[in-house]
């Protein structure tokens, strides 16, 4: 059940390089996801994004997308959504508290990152709680409208 | 232990330089002393009585009593009712906040409703969950996580606004703390989930049940090279174990419990067994004590809260220092009226 998503894991360096070039290319192609209209993208973006990041980490489409900070392991999986590093009850030999069969997302987390370059520095950083209006929407698509407009206000992307 | 500008029980204490609440807790820590905190657990009743006959056995022995927040998943009084009835009499409480039941709508709000209650800490947790407890059918709520959920608490204590930005005209003055398991996986990364903590905001950490000293110190060495020793007060968790039956039974139970083979072995091993228990939980304090960078310990003993006075006073650590409690005022007005 969990075999894909403990793939992902194991392969979260290379995971992590494709991503960093698909967002280079998303952001870059703003320009024509704008004249196309954001509105009229979501619908698709969102069929391919939960199709692909489904299978790859069992997402669960939160629509604000963290797996490059938690070594491609989706923190969203953790049956009390804990999106800034594991729990106190975490089993001995590393399974998840609530589901015994489940591995803890955040050892995995921990395992994916250590072969990121700069992973383990990247879970150090505290993220925000979930916005839950952003459920249900694309991810690839907010990171290639802020990406642009940081862009374009002279900030680094 | 008596502060020269201490007012009526209940009401707050003047805040010091360098200070963020008006409590007392606070002040045992910054003054250096080894502090000592338990856990009250919350009555299944709406009576107060309940809860000041839980608190009295406790007179004397500790700087602050913990009132968990549906702790294992567990229905009781809430936790921020329990701080109330303390703080009207003196007490020093410790608020639990689980993310577990409540979203951040509701926790902002008991944040300002503890706080103007007289509670001057506050503890940020997850929480365990549902499936641990009396409720399993329940919704799990877990809108925030304890880091999140410290960083709003310092959102509204030191920018004064909520979440959403609206302003407060007020804001709750609190010492903010969370917890901390460092006997469990990912053990090599427990340091770095604290200091992501503390740098969300945690002033204090109190520890789940700490049996495994070699672990312990694997984890304060790590702590130590993090650069975290001086910027966070840490208090260590212990607790007496009733019997070998009962340890195996919270190994394999309660969430989080990590207790070697050894302590369960020693234990079965006993006559008294309850009373070997005891005298562990007295061996682990002098050895914790002497731990650099711990700065008190948090004695968890559930349905044995009456053996919390005799493994203080066992263990030595305050050092002759007698912690506040609502009799000592009624005992030296007694002692000038004589």
């Amino acid at each position: 059940m969990y075999r894909v998503r403990l793939w992902s894991v194991r392969h979260a360096w290379g995971l992590n390089r494709f991503y960093s070039g698909f967002e280079r290319v998303l952001v870059g192609l703003a320009p024509l996801w704008r004249a196309i209209g954001y509105q009229r993208l979501e619908r698709p973006f969102v069929a391919v994004e939960r199709g692909v990041k489904g299978l790859l980490f069992d997402c669960k489409m939160c629509g604000q997308c963290v797996l490059s900070a938690t070594g491609m392991s989706c923190p969203m999986n953790c049956p009390k959504n804990l999106r800034n590093g594991p729990c106190g009850g975490v089993r001995a030999d590393g399974r998840c508290e609530v589901r015994a069969d489940m591995p803890c997302v955040w050892v995995l987390a921990f395992a994916g990152a250590e072969r990121i370059a700069g992973g383990i520095d990247k879970i150090g950083v505290i993220q925000a709680p979930v916005d839950r209006r952003l459920e249900g929407h694309s991810s690839w698509l907010r990171v290639a409208r802020e990406g642009s407009e940081s862009r374009s206000h002279g900030q680094a992307p | 232990m008596m502060f020269e500008d201490e007012p009526v029980p209940g009401y707050p204490l003047p805040i010091l330089p360098g200070h963020v609440s008006p409590g007392r807790f606070e002040r045992v820590l910054r003054a250096g002393a080894f502090a000592v905190t338990t856990e009250l657990a919350p009555p299944d009743s709406a009576d107060p009585q309940e809860v000041y006959q839980r608190a009295r056995v406790l007179d004397g022995y500790v700087d602050a009593i913990n009132a968990t927040d549906g702790s294992g998943a567990n229905c009781h009084m809430s936790s921020l009712a329990v701080c109330a009835l303390l703080t009207r009499v003196g007490y020093a409480p410790v608020m639990q906040i689980s993310c577990r039941d409540r979203n951040r709508i509701a926790i902002q709000g008991d944040i300002l409703g503890g706080a103007a209650m007289g509670v001057c800490n506050m503890l940020c947790l997850t929480g365990d969950g549902v499936q641990a407890g009396d409720h399993p059918q329940a919704k799990p709520v877990f809108d925030l996580d304890a880091v999140s959920l410290l960083q709003i608490g310092r959102m509204l204590r030191d920018e004064h606004h909520f979440q959403s930005g609206r302003k407060l005209s007020f804001s709750p003055r609190v010492l903010f703390g969370a917890g901390e398991n460092p006997m469990v996986p990912p053990l090599e990364f427990r340091a770095l989930r604290l200091a992501k903590k503390v740098a969300a905001g945690a002033q204090f950490i109190q520890t789940q049940y700490v049996y495994d000293l070699p672990r312990l110190r694997t984890f304060m060495r790590s702590v130590e090279d993090l650069g975290l020793i001086d910027q966070v007060f840490l208090l260590i968790g212990v607790g007496p174990i009733r019997s070998a039956r009962a340890a195996e039974w919270m190994r394999n139970h309660v969430p989080g419990v990590h207790i070697p083979d050894a302590i369960i072995e020693r234990l079965a091993g006993a006559q008294d067994q309850a009373r070997e228990g005891r005298n562990i939980c007295v061996e682990l304090i002098q050895e914790i004590r002497t731990i650099r960078g711990v700065h008190g310990v948090h004695v968890m003993a559930y349905r044995q809260e009456e053996a919390v006075a005799e493994i203080i006073t066992r263990s030595g650590v305050l050092e002759g220092r007698a912690p506040w409690n609502p009799r000592r005022d009624q005992n030296s007005a007694d002692r000038k009226a004589s």
